[in-house]
């Protein structure tokens, strides 16, 4: 689960991560009321889990109510690489001394949490890493002993922060470790990490990743994803307890396993397709998932045929093709559908689908051979 | 021969008296698995048709020699569960459970890799199969028979589909290894792949790779330093988004990191052969086993 920048904040003060007075609002009215107790100048931030804020003009500085009124005004509702900005971050400005980087990331490859402290912040972390390695000092943890004080020296010393900061660096590296931690986050990335004139150590901006396994250890912070962004279809599958994720494409697919459905899309890209979403259905799946599935699917209004394609393991075939027949009358789809079912109760499933002659949906026996046919069916060829 | 399940196994299972536990532990005894133990805290004594049940895994490997762990406890118990058939001695450990916290899985794997002598496999993995001599998971073994192929792959599903079409050529398998879809599997390719090119029987490996992480393209190295045998692989969600975590919680290309593009170079780069469908995999493997 990604965090909205005040939300991965919040997370982060339960740990001791010192940040600057702000206040969340999704109104101008209630921007303004923010700004009046926080004070001038006061930067003003669209919320949206995107990079580029800044260069699509959704980070502003305002140094009177005007200038607050006339910003939120504009950046609320704005569009920012495909997210609507439905709620903004105001927060008092600071005076920069450095701009700093942090961040700790689960590394999957060297099984370890890995700390990152960089005085190159406030630009993009990769393109410190390509132009200027020697300026990002880096360190594996290992997690059964812990992040330690001599650690954080480490960093400090060989990124080259100023002598007068070391301590108050380590002391925010140690805390954003400690919610990575306790907090079961995947990533919690600071740039920039701000040095004050008065050498105070702030957190200007936050990403944090949470692990959305975790979450029963952190029942709070189930609230704290943002439904506001969420795709119709996404959220309908959610309620339903599916796997799905929303595609550009016009072909829809229903599928068990998540390699095998990340395959089947692949194969329909193969053939020339575009499939219109990923739909996991599970192991074991049974006819009121596959209704519902159907469901969701065709409540995408791009899709023009859809593809079934199972390998029955746990699941078994003959009820997914129940399940096919049941939602065929119930939700009376106009689009073709393509079937191709392997494995457990194969035959079963493909006499129960041959004597239910439902109008428009054509059995494929191999996967490609599938693929091809939705593709042509997608394009209103007659297969 | 076989890796890591065959005849000697003698399996404990962790949840063997809940309802997926017992279905398929009693499925795996059905197919010839030596099913000795289950262990649940508070059931000692129990039975589970026939199969007797211990409070602890070191009561199971005292009294029923096991040397091998299934893993089907609810996720919240699933680290604690690994970790005390560990400490009990048990060599292999499967572990079947989905949704596992990452950091669970971290502490897991830098305890484990502390031993030589464990292997975990899994979690969030369909099991280890050795058609013909046993079953340790839930991969539906009516599908493959004996043979000389090794497969090893992050996904269940894919790995059914890919072996049935080399099944359905006339090809069956030394053993088939789900590693599993999460972020810090246990076991990875190049565990698995070193296992297979030091067993007899296994003459040539099927690996099934997906985006996200880069435990593909180490694979690669490792295949480039160390493996005589033919290596033919699949790399599945080449054109799934990125940012989007792709049903398996591992499964996510981010940023500039883990997409399929570069996993595919990575392999042919080394003269690995990658099918761009599972029909192809299929195929690639049989014209190299008929030479």
């Amino acid at each position: 689960m990604d965090l909205l920048e005040y939300r991965g904040k919040q997370v982060l003060a339960r740990h001791g991560v010192a940040q600057l007075p702000g206040s969340e609002a999704t109104t101008v009215d209630a921007a303004v009321a923010a700004a009046e107790q926080i004070g001038f100048p006061i930067v003003i931030k669209a919320q949206v889990k995107s990079g580029g804020r800044g260069k699509a003009g959704g980070i502003r500085i305002a140094a009177s109510i005007d200038e607050v009124r006339e910003h939120a005004t504009s950046i609320l509702g704005m569009d920012i690489r495909g997210h609507t900005v439905r709620e903004l971050w105001l927060q008092r400005a600071s005076e920069i001394q450095s701009e700093y980087y942090a961040a700790v990331v689960l590394d999957r490859s060297a099984k370890a949490p890995l700390v990152m402290l960089s005085t190159q912040g406030g630009i993009e972390i990769e393109q410190v890493a390509a132009e200027h390695p020697e300026a990002l000092a880096t360190l594996h943890v290992d997690p059964l002993v812990g992040f330690h004080p001599f650690h954080a020296r480490r960093l400090a010393y060989e990124a080259g922060v100023d002598a007068g900061v070391v301590r108050p660096v380590g002391d925010m590296l140690a805390a954003i470790y400690e919610a990575f931690v306790r907090e079961d986050a995947t990533l919690v990335e600071i740039n920039p990490l701000v040095v004050t004139p008065d050498r105070e150590v702030v957190a200007l901006d936050a990403k944090v990743t949470l692990d959305d396994n975790a979450i029963f250890r952190h029942p709070d912070n189930a609230t704290l994803d943002d439904d506001a962004d969420v795709d119709p279809q996404e959220a309908m599958a959610r309620e339903r307890g599916l796997t799905y994720v929303k595609l550009d494409g016009d072909i829809g697919i229903f599928g068990n396993g998540a390699g095998l459905v990340m395959s089947t899309l692949d194969v329909v890209a193969h053939a020339g397709g575009a499939p219109a979403n990923f739909l996991d259905a599970g192991g074991g799946a049974k006819a009121e998932a596959i209704v519902a599935s159907v469901e969701v699917i065709l409540s995408n209004p791009n899709v023009k045929a859809v593809l079934f394609n199972v390998f029955g393991g746990i699941t078994r075939c003959d009820e997914v093709a129940r399940g096919l027949i049941e939602a065929y009358g119930i939700l009376q789809p106009t689009v073709p559908f393509v079937v191709r079912l392997d494995g457990t109760n194969d035959v079963e499933a493909r006499s129960l689908l041959a004597d239910a002659k439902l109008p428009n949906v054509h059995a494929e026996a191999t996967m490609d051979g599938a693929a091809a046919r939705v593709v042509a069916l997608a394009r209103g060829e007659s297969g | 021969m076989s890796i890591l399940v065959g005849e000697d196994t003698r399996l404990a299972v962790s949840g063997l008296t809940g309802r997926e536990g017992s279905y398929h532990a009693i499925n795996n005894r059905r197919y010839g698995t030596n099913v000795v133990a289950g262990v649940t805290p508070g059931k000692g004594a129990q039975d589970v048709e026939g199969v007797p049940v211990f409070n602890t895994f070191r009561e199971a490997v005292a009294a029923a020699d096991a040397n091998t762990a299934m893993i089907f406890v609810p996720p919240r118990f699933a680290a604690d569960s690994i970790l005390e058939a560990e400490d009990a001695g048990i060599a292999t450990i499967i572990a079947i459970t989905e949704g596992i916290p990452a950091h669970d899985e971290l502490m897991v794997f830098n305890v484990l890799k502390r031993n030589p002598d464990v292997r975990l496999v899994g979690p969030n993995c369909p099991g280890v199969l050795s058609p013909g001599k046993a079953n340790v998971g839930i991969i539906p073994a009516a599908f493959f028979k004996p043979g000389n192929v090794g497969v090893v792959s992050r996904s269940g599903t894919l790995t059914y589909q890919i072996g049935n079409e080399l099944a359905q050529s006339g090809f069956g398998n030394s053993t088939i290894v789900g590693i599993g879809g999460d972020p810090v599997p246990g076991s990875s390719f190049v565990d698995i792949i070193a296992l297979f090119e030091a067993d007899p029987e296994t003459e040539l490996i099927v690996m099934s790779g997906e985006i996200g992480g880069s435990a593909e393209e180490e694979a690669a190295t490792f295949i480039a330093e160390h493996v005589s045998k033919p290596v033919v692989g699949y790399i599945a969600g080449l054109t799934a988004p990125p940012g989007r975590t792709m049903g398996h919680a591992g499964a996510i290309v981010s940023g500039s990191s883990g997409g399929g593009q570069a996993k595919i170079d990575a392999l042919e780069a080394v003269g690995v052969r990658v099918g761009r469908t599972p029909t192809q995999v299929a195929a690639i493997a049989v014209e190299i086993l008929r030479g």
